[in-house]
């Protein structure tokens, strides 16, 4: 086929895009693979039962485990579900059985902002309302602020899936003569069930691995606590400390803890997926 | 009927505390900067002085850090956030390399910020003082060119997400008109679905530059943690958010506390100046094909 100087041209720049949009696709999985890497070639080397099941120890002496900023971390994340859970889920509830009224749609642009708060402010912020009256830090602070960073999450996706119900299910349930707090609580809920969980799992992963919000409000603690109003460790919080350390042993152990933590909230992703993929089954 | 209204109560109350919990956290802020802000007033945001035992402070060294990291941050992910994003919703908007790439940055915004920057120290900052010391730099390893790499990493999923659904977005009809007139595909791109999609994609790129306004671990473990104007992008130097995360816990007096709510005020109100324009944004496009 003949082919004008012109037409060659413009194909050759259509294969010089195609390549231009490829490479950065292929490129942009390297950092995560390579973060993935030694994360996983270094921690392995520390992952034993010593470092999940024991005390750190005083500087100098070499072992030593996290196993309070593991026990800290699960504190903290679920003092932040038990607060952020049936608020935020009610909260997106409304959003999506009111979508029309000015509540719903100021709501929905707070739910937004409260997202692209840093969180370093909300540990300024939670430091002023609870660290500074109860006098302490606390892992009660560190769960409120994990909470507050957990909310639009929740929201959102209670939104999202609860719109997805279908209405006939709520008309049914109506004409039947059901109160409409009744439709709420035993046809919406359990219909969208798996979407408002896996809301609930993904807003936890992302908290689990925050520190900024933890650094002015659970502080960190080389001891177990149970608790809840004195400072608690992180595992997060254990990586910054031991990041900057000068003891090889200690930076050791922060990749051991970084190990913990990627393994943490990669599972926590995997459990939505799973959600999801069941949900998607039963359809 | 009780129930009935209970419930009801419950349902706005929780929604309403949402809306107060966001104009809570302003008024403590403002609030907690008072004394700053009567000591400095408006000299706060333009002096460079940040000196705790003189008890003068200025944010000016801070808003510079911020915003150097994060433009620098936003340029070097901006072809790859544009690449995926066409990749995804153009070339391959389903099947498995488009399900590979995508939960890889989905995994990549998952991965906690401190990890990133406990990689930064180990693995980046060694590689960057090589770099600095092969051009001829002071080799700090550390420093604002060190962050804006990290931030990158970190920020490419916001932006390229949405700019592949806003790609999605751009209707059949059109493409398939292009194609019929001749056109090749890199043609229909440029022509019809940037075009179409480029308000969209630019929100992202809001939204990914006010996450990288507030990014905190990840910066404050390689930027230096120097409260100086940097001189050049290789030096260290610090961000509202890192030198919050690195003195706050050790204010020396009342007035240091609160020229660092106030620093935490300017990110607040920066961080959601730059939300607010990029959600409006999104949610006109979203109407406009809805």
């Amino acid at each position: 086929m003949h082919r004008t100087a012109n037409v060659r041209s413009r194909l050759f720049r259509n294969r010089l895009f195609e390549i231009l949009v490829f490479v950065p696709g292929i490129l942009v999985t390297v950092p995560f693979l390579l973060v993935l890497y030694h994360v996983i070639a270094k921690g392995i080397q520390v992952i034993n039962w010593n470092l999940l099941f024991s005390l750190p120890k005083p500087v100098g002496e070499v072992g030593g485990g996290i196993a309070n900023a593991i026990v800290g971390t699960i504190t903290v994340v679920i003092i932040a579900a038990i607060v952020s859970v049936p608020i935020g889920v009610s909260a997106g509830i409304y959003l999506s059985e009111s979508r029309k009224s000015r509540l719903a749609g100021i709501t929905r642009m707070a739910a937004n902002l409260l997202q692209s708060v840093p969180s370093i402010v909300i540990g300024i912020v939670m430091y002023s309302w609870i660290v500074v009256p109860l006098r302490s830090f606390s892992g009660f602070a560190g769960g409120i602020a994990l909470a507050v960073m957990m909310f639009p999450v929740i929201v959102k996706s209670t939104e999202e899936t609860v719109n997805l119900v279908p209405s006939g299910l709520k008309e049914a349930s109506m004409a039947l003569g059901a109160r409409y707090h009744v439709t709420i609580l035993r046809i919406v809920i359990p219909t969208s069930l798996s979407g408002i969980l896996s809301g609930i799992t993904l807003a936890g992963a992302r908290v689990a691995g925050e520190t900024a919000p933890l650094l002015f409000t659970a502080f960190g603690s080389p001891f177990f606590n149970f608790n809840i109003f004195k400072p608690v460790g992180a595992v997060p919080l254990v990586i910054y400390d031991y990041a900057k350390s000068p003891y090889d042993n200690w930076i050791q152990l922060a990749w051991g803890a970084s190990f913990v933590l990627i393994a943490l909230v990669l599972a926590l992703n995997l459990v939505v997926r799973l959600i999801k993929l069941v949900h998607r089954g039963y359809q | 009927m009780l129930g009935e209204k209970l419930f009801r109560a419950v349902l706005v109350t929780s929604t309403l505390l949402v809306t107060l919990l966001v104009a809570g956290i302003f008024v403590t802020l403002v609030g907690g900067s008072l004394e700053s802000i009567a000591t400095f007033g408006l000299r706060f945001l333009f002096s460079t002085t940040w000196d705790p035992v003189k008890g003068v402070f200025g944010a000016a060294t801070f808003i510079v850090g911020t915003l150097l990291t994060s433009f620098l941050a936003l340029i070097i992910s901006l072809p790859f956030s544009l690449g995926v994003g066409i990749l995804l919703g153009e070339y391959y908007n389903r099947g498995a390399v488009a399900g590979t790439i995508g939960v890889i940055i989905d995994l990549l915004a998952s991965i906690p910020s401190v990890v990133y920057g406990f990689w930064g120290i180990a693995v980046l900052v060694p590689l960057v003082r090589g770099l600095e010391a092969k051009i001829g730099v002071t080799p700090y390893g550390v420093g604002i060119f060190t962050s804006s790499l990290i931030l990158a990493v970190m920020i490419v999923p916001y932006s390229a997400s949405i700019a592949s659904e806003v790609i999605r977005l751009v209707p059949g009809d059109m493409k398939r008109a292009a194609y019929a007139l001749g056109s090749t595909r890199y043609e229909v791109v440029r022509k019809i679905v940037l075009t179409y999609a480029q308000s969209g994609i630019l929100a992202g790129i809001m939204l990914s530059l006010g996450r990288a306004l507030g990014e905190t671990m990840a910066v404050t473990m390689v930027i230096g943690n120097v409260s100086k104007l940097p001189t050049t992008i290789f030096s260290p130097g610090n961000t509202l958010a890192s030198v919050i995360a690195s003195e706050f816990t050790e204010s020396t007096s009342a007035l240091h506390q609160s020229a660092m709510i106030e620093l935490a005020l300017v990110l607040f109100l920066l961080t959601t100046l730059i939300n607010w324009i990029a959600h409006q944004t999104i949610s006109r496009m979203r109407n406009r094909n809805a």
